[in-house]
């Protein structure tokens, strides 16, 4: 069984039909990309994926489980998280903060035992500062842990996001255009990040991306969509030579 | 002369603190909503009726009664969003505002209907000796209010920075959606400040009320305005921001009153908080935001 089966997936915007029919199945421990032209509808499947949206047909399936009509809170704690096209940190706060807000769902420790400071708390405080500097390392961010999350350079920023999504300790890591903005040299730093990620937490990768380089370098599997539907899958190789996707990008 | 300005400080800071707690309501609601709850006076009032049901008319010594009080204006809080505002979420802000407004007349009219227009007089449950420290009287109810206050922010500011619930809450103040993504409950957390927010202003309902020991329904209309202007003052949105700009606007105020004019007073505590606007529209501790173009 795939760990995300979504089936017949669709959702109108009024008139306009954003997405159709759309399917893939996703086995555990793939790196999948999904790209297509400006407006083809990517980041409305993350919507979809991650329960902004709320699908007009199909199904969404993680690991055997419904997540259609779930909320977007529910659906972090069941697995899923993502980072953002268009960087949403949360500026006023350090990047250790950032990094413990999304630690959040397995915390568990009660009211009582906060206000009034109980051993418990130290304890729970202390792991969750260690879990979130040892996320951190993993991107070279443990060094500016109390820096504001404003203060870092744009390349951090998008690798704290990514940072603060595993944080959430996904089974599935939605990655929308982390690549967007960034110069060839960090470009080719966050290939690397990303496998990494792949391989130490774990996780399995859909990733939005608009520089072919990046996808055809580490994807392995890859959709295109065009105008809401699929017009292509299949191996970066095989993809990227069809006519239909050559098309699309580039015109007739 | 030096006495007496210690002593019109003194005033100054008791008011203000109770100023100051009430603006914490309006900052922390303005922050995880966005919106101006004009209600959150009026959750002074009833506060300052709940005590008196509980003490007159349930016999409840002074403790559970101060509890049974906080406890029914933290409920109160919740509920009035949960009913009134949570449908509107997505609403423009003047439909909430104006929903505010309703509620803040729903519940005056309430309470008029209930306990009718006759101020009731109400006896201080503070009883609480005055000290004196070399010149300076020092009274009873001075000394529980900012002791009372004191404990209340610095429990506040803890909870804020120090919590996974504080965090939450920071976290939603400025990403309701980023922060969904992230596995937060948005709902829960608004509650939860709605909850605090009204618990704070029945402490300071409370110590309101052992001040003025009157009961009218339009009790709250005052001190609620005046904490608005106090948060606005600091910062809407800054916690540290609505303390600075309470316990600043009581001081104001009362040496306003001691040593300009009794009348003026109010019309010194608006001008000030024009001339601060003028000069730093964010308010004293708010951050200007600038729009990235």
């Amino acid at each position: 069984m795939a760990l995300l089966e979504v089936n017949g997936l669709g959702i109108s915007f009024g008139g306009l039909r954003a997405v159709d029919d759309f399917t893939i199945n996703i086995e555990k421990g793939m790196l999948y990309g999904l790209i297509g032209p400006n407006g083809a509808g990517k980041t409305t499947v993350f919507n979809m994926l991650t329960g902004v949206y709320r699908p007009n047909n199909g199904t969404i399936k993680l690991d055997g489980e419904n997540l259609v009509g779930k909320s977007p809170a529910q659906i972090c704690q069941t697995g899923v998280a993502r980072t953002f096209q268009n960087i949403r940190l949360f500026k006023k706060m350090t990047v250790l903060d950032n990094v413990k807000v999304a630690l959040h769902n397995e915390t568990k420790y009660s009211l009582w035992t906060s206000m009034f400071r109980l051993p418990g708390y130290f304890k729970k405080e202390k792991e969750m500062d260690q879990r979130a500097l040892d996320i951190l390392a993993v991107f070279g961010l443990e060094g500016q842990a109390q820096v504001m999350a404003s203060n870092l350079p744009y390349g951090q920023q998008r690798k704290l996001e990514i940072a603060r999504a595993l944080a959430t300790n996904p089974k599935l890591l939605l990655l929308d255009e982390p690549a967007a903005g960034m110069n060839p040299n960090e470009t080719a730093e966050l290939m690397e990040t990303i496998k990494l990620v792949r391989d130490k937490f774990d996780v399995t990768i859909l990733l939005i991306e608009h520089d072919m380089k990046l996808v055809a370098g580490i994807c392995e599997y890859l959709t295109v969509l065009n105008f809401g539907t699929e017009l292509a899958s299949g191996t970066p190789d095989v993809v990227l030579h069809d006519p239909a996707v050559v098309t699309a990008y580039l015109g007739e | 002369m030096l006495t007496n300005i210690i002593e019109q400080l003194l005033n100054g800071l008791r008011t203000g603190s109770i100023y100051a707690l009430i603006a914490l309501g309006y900052t922390m609601v303005y922050g995880i909503a966005k919106m101006i709850n004009f209600a959150h006076g009026d959750i002074i009032m009833v506060g300052a009726y709940a005590l008196y049901v509980a003490i007159i008319n349930m016999q409840l010594p002074a403790i559970p009664a101060v509890l049974l009080t906080c406890v029914t204006c933290a409920v109160l809080g919740v509920v009035i969003e949960k009913v009134a505002y949570k449908p509107l979420r997505k609403a423009p802000p003047l439909a909430v505002l104006i929903t505010a407004i309703g509620v803040s007349y729903f519940l005056q009219s309430a309470s008029l209907l209930i306990f009718g227009a006759t101020p009731i007089p109400f006896k201080s449950i503070i009883n609480v000796p005055a000290v004196k420290l070399g010149s300076v009287t020092v009274s009873g109810l001075t000394i529980v209010t900012l002791i009372v206050t004191t404990v209340c922010m610095i429990a506040l500011t803890l909870f804020i920075n120090k919590t996974k619930a504080g965090s939450a809450m920071r976290a939603v103040s400025e990403d309701k959606g980023a922060a969904s993504l992230m596995g937060i409950n948005v709902n829960r957390t608004i509650s939860m400040t709605f909850a605090i927010g009204s618990f704070l202003a029945a402490v300071a309902g409370i110590l309101y009320i052992c001040q003025y020991q009157s009961l009218r329904p339009t009790l709250g209309a005052l001190p609620g305005i005046k904490a608005f202007v106090a948060a606005v003052l600091g910062g809407i949105g800054s916690v540290p921001g609505a303390m600075i700009g309470g316990i600043l606007l009581g001081i104001i105020e009362s040496i306003s009153k001691a040593y300009i004019s009794t009348e003026l007073a109010d019309a010194i505590v608006f001008g000030v908080l024009v001339v601060v606007l003028l000069v730093k529209p964010s308010g004293l501790m708010g951050k200007n935001s600038t729009e990235k173009v």
